[in-house]
């Protein structure tokens, strides 16, 4: 018998196999392929004060090892989760956590003022790392004294945990994920997409509406595990590691680099009964090397 | 219910040099399809073709739990599908996406142009079981690219046009003849490229006449996780993978 629990800032996950903002819905969308209840938790599709429509297609583009998107967090609005999503969703024995979003400081505010006291949402991924969108977004994840003011003022409001998802297109991330410890976080995700591009070299255009877009799947993974690997030796506070992770191994990877939990991402496009797979290939990993906690794979990289 | 479903291929059916039909069987039964519902293939043992390739189902046969794919051979997934050997293994999801909303005791035209004549046997099945009347009308650019016309002539009237001339009448789809009785017609079906569409829905919307489009935009997931195949419609982006493929062309903003 394996424990699978892992803990993050408190709050106890069944396993360490999540799944990554926009690449799962709301979970709804698996419904029929898998089990949720057996995720250790579900990072729901970002979320801001109010509706986006995102950018214009195309906002996708399929890459070697990999894809780019430019969805630019199209939602309806934190109400419209809370109001008709959530009611709909928070049966399900897993954690739910909202990813939410801004383009100012005091839109982050609001929306983690809207999640305080909602029972069974027991913590918020505070996404300072999209590539997709005009203001705000990665603008704030990818400076120190803007990441620490978002990550400070959305502390001030909201007492359970704060997962700060982290963007890779920083010269230091160890220097950002120190700044927002410092701050008030309580946990890391990273990474968040890659700024990535394609080009059409028949009609000498851009694929992508926007040009340039967010590149995730298996050719990110070198990139996250290294930063994970570099934050694990820079913090005290847990890792919620992703990039790339496609099957159980790649995930034990993520762990032994730093990480407490994972999010499966772009392979729930592939696969969308990946994320159940990947859990079943952690514990038998564990048993076929005598691990009786996956806690102690966390950092366990032997150097 | 959705789900993922292992196949093998039965056989893959040239029908000119870039199209083909792929017909995959399963050992378990085929879960119902609806006339314009398409499945996501995944292209086995190719390291180059990442996410997997949306498809409209052509035909199934729930008797001998066999579905099959109309495929044009147009980039690396469909050239490696179009390559793959009997027994081949290929898992796919499915059935995705809304279909068609057929009409009872009606006079539909369905309107098809390059690979967009996948979802219409199915269809056209479909609407002479409810008594209404089939007239298709297929445009390509030349009588080579005119294919399975026996298939779609057991279910109605079959019209062509090609923009060489050499078979049917000479012109692009919009210019057919069919078009001087449009009011005849209860409804258009239509599936292709988006030029194609659009200038068949002005025309039916100009007639009053109810226009269901299937759009063939890019994915990466199929079923509503992504939001990477959007349209504008006039309730906002919405994805085609889910409420699509098939719009009302008046909710279509293009």
């Amino acid at each position: 018998m394996v424990n699978l629990n892992v803990d993050i800032a408190g709050l106890k996950l069944k396993n360490p196999v999540t799944t990554a903002s926009g690449t799962f819905g709301f979970g709804e969308e698996f419904e029929d392929f898998i089990d949720l209840n057996k995720l250790g938790g579900i990072f729901v599709k970002g979320l801001t004060l109010h509706n986006r429509e995102g950018n214009d297609y195309p906002r996708m583009a399929e890459t070697p090892s990999g894809m780019l998107n430019a969805v630019g967090l199209q939602n309806k609005g934190i109400d419209y989760f809370l109001n008709t999503i959530y009611p709909r969703i928070k049966k399900w024995d897993t954690e739910i956590f909202p990813n939410i979003n801004g383009s100012v400081v005091e839109d982050y505010v609001a929306v983690a003022e809207k999640l305080v006291g909602v029972e069974g949402i027991n913590g918020l991924e505070l996404n300072i790392s999209c590539p997709n969108v005009k203001e705000g977004g990665m603008a704030f994840g990818v400076s120190c004294p803007s990441a620490i003011a978002v990550t400070k003022a959305v502390r001030d409001v909201y007492d359970k945990p704060i997962i700060v998802k982290l963007s890779p297109n920083v010269t230091d991330i160890t220097e950002i994920a120190k700044g927002v410890e410092g701050a008030g976080a309580d946990s890391v995700s990273l990474v968040n997409t890659l700024l990535g591009m394609a080009i059409d070299a028949a009609t000498k255009k851009p694929v992508l509406s926007t040009i340039t877009g967010g590149l995730s799947g298996p050719a990110i993974k070198p990139v996250a595990l290294r930063m994970v690997w570099q934050v694990y030796n820079a913090v005290k506070i847990p890792i919620v590691g992703m990039g790339g992770i496609m099957n159980g191994t790649d995930a034990i990877e993520f762990m032994l680099a730093g990480s407490t939990a994972i999010q499966v991402g772009t392979a729930n496009f592939i696969d969308p009964q990946i994320s159940i797979k990947i859990i079943d290939e952690i514990e038998a990993y564990c048993i076929n090397n005598g691990i009786t906690d996956v806690n102690e794979l966390i950092g366990g990289l032997i150097t | 219910m959705k789900r993922v479903q292992d196949f093998t291929v039965i056989e893959t059916q040239w029908l000119n040099s870039t199209s083909y039909l792929l017909v995959l069987g399963s050992q378990s039964n085929i879960e119902e399809i609806r006339p314009g519902n398409f499945a996501e293939i995944k292209v086995p043992d190719a390291a180059d073709v990442f996410l997997r390739r949306p498809i409209s189902v052509y035909d199934v046969d729930h008797q001998n739990n066999t579905i099959s794919f109309y495929i044009k051979a147009i980039g690396k997934g469909t050239i490696k599908l179009g390559a793959l050997d009997n027994g081949s293994k290929v898992d796919i999801v499915y059935p995705l996406g809304n279909s068609f909303n057929s009409i009872e005791s009606g006079n539909a035209l369905i309107i098809g142009g390059g690979s967009g004549i996948a979802p219409f046997t199915l269809l056209a099945e479909e609407l002479k079981e409810k008594n209404s009347k089939v007239t298709y009308l297929f445009g390509a650019r030349t009588s080579e690219d005119i294919v399975l016309q026996d298939e779609f002539a057991k279910h109605g009237n079959v019209l062509v046009t090609t923009e060489d001339g050499s078979l049917g009448e000479k012109g692009l789809v919009t210019q057919h003849s069919v078009f001087n009785n449009i009011t005849d017609f209860d409804i258009i079906y239509t599936c292709g490229p988006d030029p194609m569409m659009k200038a068949v829905s002005k025309i039916a919307e100009s007639n009053d006449i109810v226009c269901e489009a299937s759009l063939e935009n890019m994915m990466a997931c199929g079923f509503g996780a992504c939001l990477c195949c959007v349209t504008p419609t006039v309730r906002g982006n919405e994805c085609v993978c889910t409420e699509g493929p098939v719009f009302n062309s008046k909710d279509l903003k293009w």
